[in-house]
């Protein structure tokens, strides 16, 4: 398991990153810090497929120079993944800040714990 | 190729181009566009499944004309198209029975943002349910997310801001353990499509490759998917995401979003990972565990809740444990009783809300139960129609919710280790279910002498009175003549297989 860790230490940076990410996601009571999270979450199953996809010495698949040998290019797939995952996340990120700024505007502040607290005390 | 073979495809389609037109339409014509589309949709679903009934094997679309293990794919078997029937159906009758309320909480003119929402949701929903690529359904699982935030915060009050909030985060967590076991499992066969990755996950099972990294794919697939749809220990967000929203969405979001995860779970399961391989995993005995936990544990919440709505709500979490306790059995028998109780909790879940809303506008608005006393008598249509729901959840001969409860005690009862907890739990799940729904009915149908509270007659609300009708006759549709629907679902999990 060592020496494999060492080798992979890509797609180990990335589950650590992660982890970092999911844990601010769910523990962090402010809501910025939560997206924050959440962006790194993401960004690090980004990395994880960037990694995978890679095969060292080999170069980016555009046809360059006629070589159409497919042993020069590396997995485009990984690439096309991070991509339309990029676009979800964005989507979702950009909506997550909606939902705050509408949340700060009523509330004046951006922890949800306090934010509970007020709604029970409106007793909606 | 037959013509019908492009139908599920095709719904697909027209859900997303009725969403982006509808953006631009006025309130009334957003409506229309969507009533048209959901019965269009009905029928596209009735014809597939037909087809599919009668030709006996399922089909599969390609996308584009490149063929696996490259292209995209959408794949149609019995279970499929009887899913996507029967969202349909439901979506239908809650949109119906919900529309006078959305007009009153939501403002004039923003209405038509709801109906491109359904939309948005409906196409979310059919892809999951067809489609036969991981990657595509990681893409409508967030689709589907986005719109179901949509339909909970369209209703302008903090509390359903908050709820939207706590949705989404407990959504996005669940999505980020999909998306990360989705790429392990393509770092570990090498396929995006579901066919060719059971191909390579079971000569990777046989050889006994890559065990552990195997494991922790399924494992964070299926936590992914269990937060989602709401499994008892990730249920915090569900009682006020449910309870505050317009009606319609809180029956939209409880018989079907928290379905489709379910049905996606179902599709791993079965045509990613296999069926026994996954047995051989463990992991469902965890799910045993906690569908019989939330079996218990939400009923309680349900016993202490003293907001009617919320109380449907949690009741929700206690139906969902049935399902994963089905799953949990590890034998077909329990998967055809949970994909049974995934389309009885639906049909009875939406109608107890859609009904719940008629019995709270006879009282004022208030949903506190105290308020609620002689309800029934007030919306004797209500009245009747949250009796036929309760009894369902019960489990009542002659409603969809006995069958279901059949099925499970069967399938218990086959398996040898599990059947003594899963019967224990099943009645006290049962009892407890009794106990909180013959409150409510015994409440609404208290008389009471004197009350402010002037009572509807049937011209007063005509079209929610004949929604109330169709709710009851599916139900009861489905609890006479479930043989035929149980068949279709077994022969469905064979052509999954």
């Amino acid at each position: 398991m060592g020496p494999n860790l060492f080798i992979n230490y890509g797609e180990a940076v990335a589950m650590i990153l992660f982890g970092i990410g999911f844990g601010n996601l769910l523990l962090q009571p402010n809501l910025i810090k939560k997206i924050i999270g959440l962006n790194i979450m993401d960004t690090a199953v980004y990395l994880f497929l960037a990694e995978k996809g890679y095969i060292a010495g080999r170069v980016a698949p555009i046809v360059a120079d006629g070589v159409q040998d497919m042993e020069a290019y590396i997995n485009p797939i990984p690439s096309g993944l991070v991509l339309t995952g990029i676009v979800v996340s964005v989507s979702v990120s950009a909506l997550m800040l909606a939902l705050t700024i509408r949340l700060y505007r009523r509330y004046h502040t951006l922890d949800l714990d306090e934010i509970s607290r007020q709604l029970k005390k409106e007793g909606l | 190729m037959d013509l019908v073979q492009n139908f599920p495809c095709f719904s697909i389609i027209l859900c997303l181009f009725a969403g982006i037109i509808s953006s631009g339409l006025r309130d009334k014509a957003a409506l229309r566009v969507n009533t048209v589309l959901l019965t269009v949709v009905t029928l596209l679903s009735g014809a597939t499944l037909l087809y599919t009934l009668h030709t006996g094997e399922s089909f599969v679309y390609v996308m584009g004309r490149f063929p696996a293990p490259w292209g995209n794919e959408i794949r149609a078997g019995v279970l499929e198209a009887l899913m996507a029937l029967f969202f349909c159906i439901i979506m239908l009758l809650s949109l119906l029975g919900g529309r006078h309320k959305l007009l009153e909480e939501v403002e004039e003119g923003k209405t038509y943002l709801y109906y491109v929402l359904t939309d948005l949701l409906l196409s979310s929903l059919l892809a999951l349910v067809y489609t036969n690529d991981m990657f595509t359904a990681y893409v409508f699982v967030e689709i589907n997310t986005i719109s179901a935030c949509g339909l909970i915060m369209i209703r302008q009050n903090g509390r359903t801001i908050e709820a939207a909030v706590r949705y989404m985060i407990m959504s996005l967590l669940g999505s980020g353990l999909l998306l990360l076991g989705l790429c392990m499992m393509y770092d570990l066969t090498g396929h995006l499509l579901m066919s060719n990755m059971k191909e390579s996950v079971a000569l990777l099972a046989s050889g006994g490759e890559y065990e552990i990294p195997l494991i922790v794919a399924i494992v964070l697939m299926t936590s992914g998917i269990c937060i989602k749809s709401a499994l008892f220990p990730f249920h915090a967000w569900l009682p006020d995401a449910y309870g505050y929203s317009t009606v319609s969405s809180a029956a939209i979001l409880s018989s079907l979003v928290s379905k489709g995860y379910i049905f996606l779970l179902i599709k791993i399961i079965y045509r990613v990972i296999g069926f026994n391989v996954y047995h051989d995993t463990r992991i469902i005995d965890a799910l045993f565990a906690f569908g019989l936990m939330g079996m218990v544990f939400g009923s309680l919440s349900a016993i202490k809740e003293n907001d009617i709505r919320r109380m449907i709500a949690f009741s929700s979490v206690a139906q969902i444990g049935y399902i994963y306790m089905g799953f949990g059995m590890g034998t077909q028998a329990g998967m055809t009783a949970s994909v049974f109780h995934i389309l009885s909790h639906a049909a009875t879940k939406s109608l107890l809300f859609i009904a719940a809303i008629g019995l709270t506008d006879v009282s004022g608005g208030s949903r506190k139960f105290i308020e609620l006393t002689g309800a029934g008598y007030r919306n004797k249509w209500a009245g009747v129609t949250f009796t036929v729901g309760s009894l369902s959840m019960v489990g009542v001969p002659l409603f969809s919710g006995f069958i279901s409860k059949l099925l499970f005690a069967q399938a218990a009862v086959q398996n040898h280790t599990k059947m003594l907890p899963a019967l224990i739990i099943l009645g006290i799940s049962t009892i407890l279910n009794a106990i909180y729904f013959m409150k409510t009915v015994i409440r609404i149908y208290t008389p009471v002498g004197e009350t402010a509270y002037t009572s509807i007659t049937f011209r007063e609300m005509r079209v929610y009175a004949i929604t109330l009708v169709a709710f009851i006759l599916l139900n009861v549709i489905l609890g006479i003549s479930s043989q035929p629907v149980v068949d279709m679902i077994q022969q469905g999990l064979a052509m999954f297989a």
